[in-house]
């Protein structure tokens, strides 16, 4: 039910993100999300790819560093109070975010949030019982 | 203004008879006295008695900051403990500083010699100067302070940091001299300046500036903003601290070096040959005077050369140049000695790797500030910025408490430091051009 995505340690300075799309594009990766997290001296790229192990390998050939994290990918009804809900039931098991970042799918009926938990398992079981529904990995991937 | 004319002008032919036999009887001493000496001096298959001229110096074996660290902390020690009135000691992570000891006479001589730079400077007992060497282990502070109680000047024992209170200080005591770091004096003067105190303008006369490396172009910045002679002052804890050698105001051309007390001579760093004068390499001092720990041939590792003509201010001692960098990787980084294999450990202690790293010093505005650049490899990566920036802190943290500086330290991506053939370069020191 985890999501497999890829974060890769930029330094900031110009043209640098540009590096980390070439390699990927020349890949023919497609990123399905993406959120950047930064501070005054570096950031961290975190993507979710349509080939994980492929764009892995194409980055660190080209010498960044990368990481492996297991994220959750759900799907909430793209209405007003959809994410409050969701935040509401892991605050009652005291699950705690660690970051999160949107998207929203072409349909127009749902959002897609990717979540970093600092309880993982803890999180699924929370959102499963809710009747939640959590996308799968190869389903985001192929989206 | 000579403090000792008698001392200071002595003719060479005098000055060298009273060398050899301080040397003499130094040298039987730390024979006697150090177990270190003893086992140097018989695996050199040398008795202090072997020595009989100045030229023969080059028997002995030398003695490196290395030995110092390795009898931590009263090894070298000459005297018994008891004799020993103070220690200051070096940075250093814990069992590598460098303890040194003096006894009530070094003290008394450490003042004498720290006296005659004042004079050196210009300074009479009328005259009030304010001392912002930092007072503690760090030599400068006390060495200093009790060098203008000798000379008999108003001494202002303010010590480091609290900038604008030293701004405010100056102006209402009217110092006449200032002593404190090269870059300390400048951030004073444009943190006096945020305070409406213009140095310029105050009765500031000269500065005895020194504890860090320093150009020539940044004396002529101090000198054009402050309105000031700007001097230079040579000293190590190992062998004294601050006073071995100083400029004079008078030639401002080359630090006179305290040759009653110490002997010099200038190496080849590489292959420890002893060069002509004139030469430059690596400066070695033999002490002749102390009592606690007497050094014999004690590598500086400072680069230099020594200048054999009179100067025309009348003294006879030999005058060295400026410091023109080290022979070892040290830094000198606001007066405090670093080295990189200390950074190092500290790495391999807060992650258990020594991740590639790059030291990078700086003189942002006036002050020396160091970065320290690692490498972000798999093993230091996490894809939560809290937990990059937490090591930045533990870094950070560990070498402020373990060495005393503040560094940044930067995390940077994998190969962008630049590799050297060979040996990693570790150090970027910009200061050297950027006075």
């Amino acid at each position: 039910m985890k999501v497999d995505q890829l974060s890769v340690f930029l330094e900031n300075r110009a043209g640098r993100l540009a590096e980390v799309t070439k390699v990927l594009s020349d890949a023919k990766i497609n990123i399905r999300a993406l959120s950047l997290a930064d501070t005054s001296d570096f950031g961290i790229l975190r993507l979710i790819v349509s080939d994980f192990e492929k764009a892995k390998n194409a980055l660190k050939d080209k010498g960044f560093t990368v990481g492996r994290t297991s994220v959750v990918a759900v799907e909430v009804p793209d209405t007003p109070g959809g994410l409050h809900k969701l935040l509401e039931m892991l605050d009652n098991e005291d699950v705690n975010v660690e970051y999160m970042y949107a998207f929203v799918q072409q349909s127009g009926q749902h959002a897609v949030i990717i979540f970093r938990f600092d309880r993982t398992d803890q999180a699924l079981q929370t959102l499963e019982k809710n009747g939640v529904r959590i996308i799968p990995g190869e389903t985001l991937y192929g989206m | 203004m000579l403090f000792d004319v008698k001392k200071e002008t002595m003719p060479r032919e005098e000055l060298e008879a009273l060398q050899l036999s301080r040397l003499k009887n130094q040298l039987a001493r730390v024979y006697a006295n150090v177990p270190f000496y003893r086992k140097q001096f018989d695996e050199a298959g040398v008795k202090p008695d072997d020595v009989s001229s100045l030229s023969q110096l080059n028997l002995l074996p030398f003695t490196e900051k290395q030995d110092l660290r390795n009898h931590y902390p009263f090894g070298m020690f000459a005297v018994p403990r008891e004799n020993v009135v103070r220690v200051h000691a070096s940075s250093g992570t814990t069992g590598k500083a460098t303890v040194v000891g003096y006894t009530q006479r070094d003290i008394d001589t450490w003042a004498e010699l720290m006296a005659r730079c004042l004079a050196m400077a210009g300074a009479t007992p009328k005259d009030v100067i304010h001392n912002g060497y930092g007072y503690g282990l760090f030599t400068g502070g006390l060495g200093a302070h009790y060098g203008c109680e000798r000379l008999g000047a108003t001494t202002v024992p303010v010590s480091g940091g609290g900038t604008k209170r030293q701004a405010m200080l100056l102006r209402d005591f009217g110092a006449d001299f200032i002593c404190c770091t090269p870059s300390y004096v400048l951030h004073l003067y444009e943190t006096a300046l945020d305070i409406g105190i213009n140095l310029a303008e105050l009765p500031l006369r000269a500065g005895i500036f020194g504890a860090e490396p320093w150009t020539e172009e940044m004396r002529h910045d101090i000198e054009r903003k402050l309105d000031i002679k700007a001097l230079d002052i040579y000293g190590l804890s190992e062998v004294m601290g601050p006073g071995v050698g100083m400029e004079c105001a008078e030639a401002q051309a080359g630090l006179h070096m305290q040759e009653d007390h110490f002997l010099l001579e200038i190496i080849d760093p590489v292959s420890g040959e002893q060069l002509p004068m004139g030469e430059t390499g690596e400066l070695v001092i033999t002490t002749l005077t102390k009592e606690a720990i007497p050094l014999v041939r004690y590598r500086t590792r400072d680069l230099t050369s020594l200048i054999p003509e009179p100067c025309r201010c009348g003294r006879t001692f030999t005058r060295m140049k400026r410091i023109m960098g080290r022979s070892d990787d040290m830094l000198i980084i606001r007066g405090v000695n670093v080295f990189p294999s200390q950074i190092e450990s500290l790495l391999l202690e807060t992650h258990g790797l020594t991740p590639h790293y790059q030291l990078i010093v700086d003189r942002a505005g006036s002050m020396d500030t160091l970065t320290i650049e690692v490498e972000v490899d798999e093993e230091l990566f996490s894809d939560e910025i809290k937990n990059l920036q937490r090591r930045e802190g533990e870094i950070q943290r560990n070498i402020k408490d373990f060495l005393g500086v503040s560094a940044k330290v930067k995390l940077v991506e994998p190969r962008s430091i630049e590799r050297s053939q060979g040996k990693a370069k570790r150090i970027l020191d910009r200061r050297i051009n950027t006075a």
